[in-house]
């Protein structure tokens, strides 16, 4: 386990008096509650590293404790009789309440736990109960994954949670299931698990909230003299009619081929496909013969 | 109203050790809303998790009734400015595949 050295957590010297060490704390708190700084992991950290600074600091015990022994603890011989004495010093911070902050006593670091056991003991405790953290979560999925509606098994901090994934779903689209979070502090309830998706596309159709685009390559012929073409749907085939005439870069609206609409069962979105006309190459000297002709017509 | 959906605000005090006070001031300010039925006051349960911010801010970090509304003004508006940095990634994103 790493030394941390709570007064350069704090930004105090080691000769900070109690007013100075509340003073800072209460700054870069402002500045990294997780309240002020949702889904900002770097914050969340920073904030347990203060609380956990202010949590020895802010008590002259524990500051008297951490400054004997800190940096040798492991070697101290006294450091064994301060470990003794844990199990009463912990009766006192039991009385001052349970946790309040919006993580658990796990939080805290290894040098924390070794030196004073994980309980915690701030003054400004109080046993309210309050929410558990919330957990976050990315899962990657491919567009295919989320035209239907699955259920899925996730495991997040080893315990299984059955999910079912809406079709339609959003890339970067956050679900939140209620109760799958941290524990609650003091008997309050538990936190909620945030899971953020990321879809990955690796079709051919290109996706805009609920309607696709696809481009169909057309021959000239075709292009031409009208016709009848097969086009590949997010879900099948479907023939198309060509009209005569048909000029490059037009747009067909195929209503209902489209995407899933989110959270409304049985309705999509259009797909919309652009023909680009295919323009023939290497040209025999009949074929050039007869351009020429068709060139002399108009 | 249906009651089952809203929590007694004397039970959220005891609960939250707050005085009513300050709740009713939260009410005050527009930040929470307080449904009246018969002679007792509820706060939907769909507010709660708003509710605890606003009691941790005040708690841990002294933040005033005007500095929580600002500091929920600004939080909406961050949230608002996610929402549509994603929306527009998406749309980029449509772009460069």
């Amino acid at each position: 386990m790493e030394f941390v050295d709570y007064y350069k957590v704090l930004g105090v010297n080691k000769g900070a008096n109690e007013k100075e060490i509340k003073k800072a704390y209460r700054k870069l708190a402002r500045k990294y509650h997780p309240d002020l700084n949702p889904d900002n992991k770097d914050a969340e950290k920073k904030f347990k590293e203060i609380n956990e600074a202010n949590e020895v600091l802010s008590h002259p015990e524990n500051r008297k404790k951490y400054d004997k022994y800190g940096k040798d603890w492991m070697h101290g011989e006294e450091y064994e009789k301060a470990r003794q004495q844990q199990s009463s010093q912990r009766q006192y911070q039991g009385q001052q309440g349970g946790a309040q902050q919006g993580f658990s006593e796990g939080d805290f670091s290894d040098f924390f736990e070794s030196m004073f056991g994980g309980a915690r003991g701030s003054s400004r405790q109080s046993s309210a109960q309050f929410k558990g953290q919330d957990f976050n979560a990315d899962l990657e999925l491919n567009l295919k994954d989320v035209y239907e509606s699955h259920k899925q098994v996730l495991t997040v901090n080893g315990s299984k949670i059955r999910l079912t994934i809406p079709a339609g779903i959003e890339n970067g689209q956050v679900i939140r299931i209620k109760g799958k979070g941290a524990k609650g502090a003091s008997g309050g309830p538990n936190g909620d698990l945030l899971i953020r998706f990321s879809i990955l596309n690796n079709t051919s159709f290109k996706r805009d909230k609920e309607n696709l685009y696809a481009t169909v390559s057309l021959d000239l012929y075709t292009a031409l003299l009208g016709g009848e073409i097969t086009v590949d749907t997010f879900d099948g085939k479907v023939k198309l009619k060509i009209a005569p005439e048909t000029a490059n870069d037009t747009k067909v609206k195929l209503k209902g081929k489209g995407f899933p609409i989110y959270k409304k069962e049985g309705k999509f979105g259009d797909l919309i496909v652009t023909y680009q006309i295919e323009i023939p190459t290497k040209l025999s000297d009949k074929e050039k013969d007869l351009f020429k002709e068709l060139q002399k017509l108009r | 109203m249906e009651k089952q959906n809203y929590i007694l605000i004397k039970t959220l005090c005891i609960h939250y050790k707050v005085e009513v006070s300050f709740i009713k001031e939260l009410d005050n300010v527009g930040l929470i809303e307080i449904e009246q039925l018969e002679d007792d006051e509820f706060i939907h349960e769909t507010r709660i998790g708003d509710l605890e911010k606003m009691i941790r801010l005040h708690h841990e970090l002294n933040v005033n009734i005007e500095g929580i509304d600002v500091v929920f003004n600004l939080l909406q508006k961050e949230l608002q400015l996610k929402e549509e940095v994603l929306e527009l990634r998406n749309r980029l994103r449509f772009y460069e595949e």
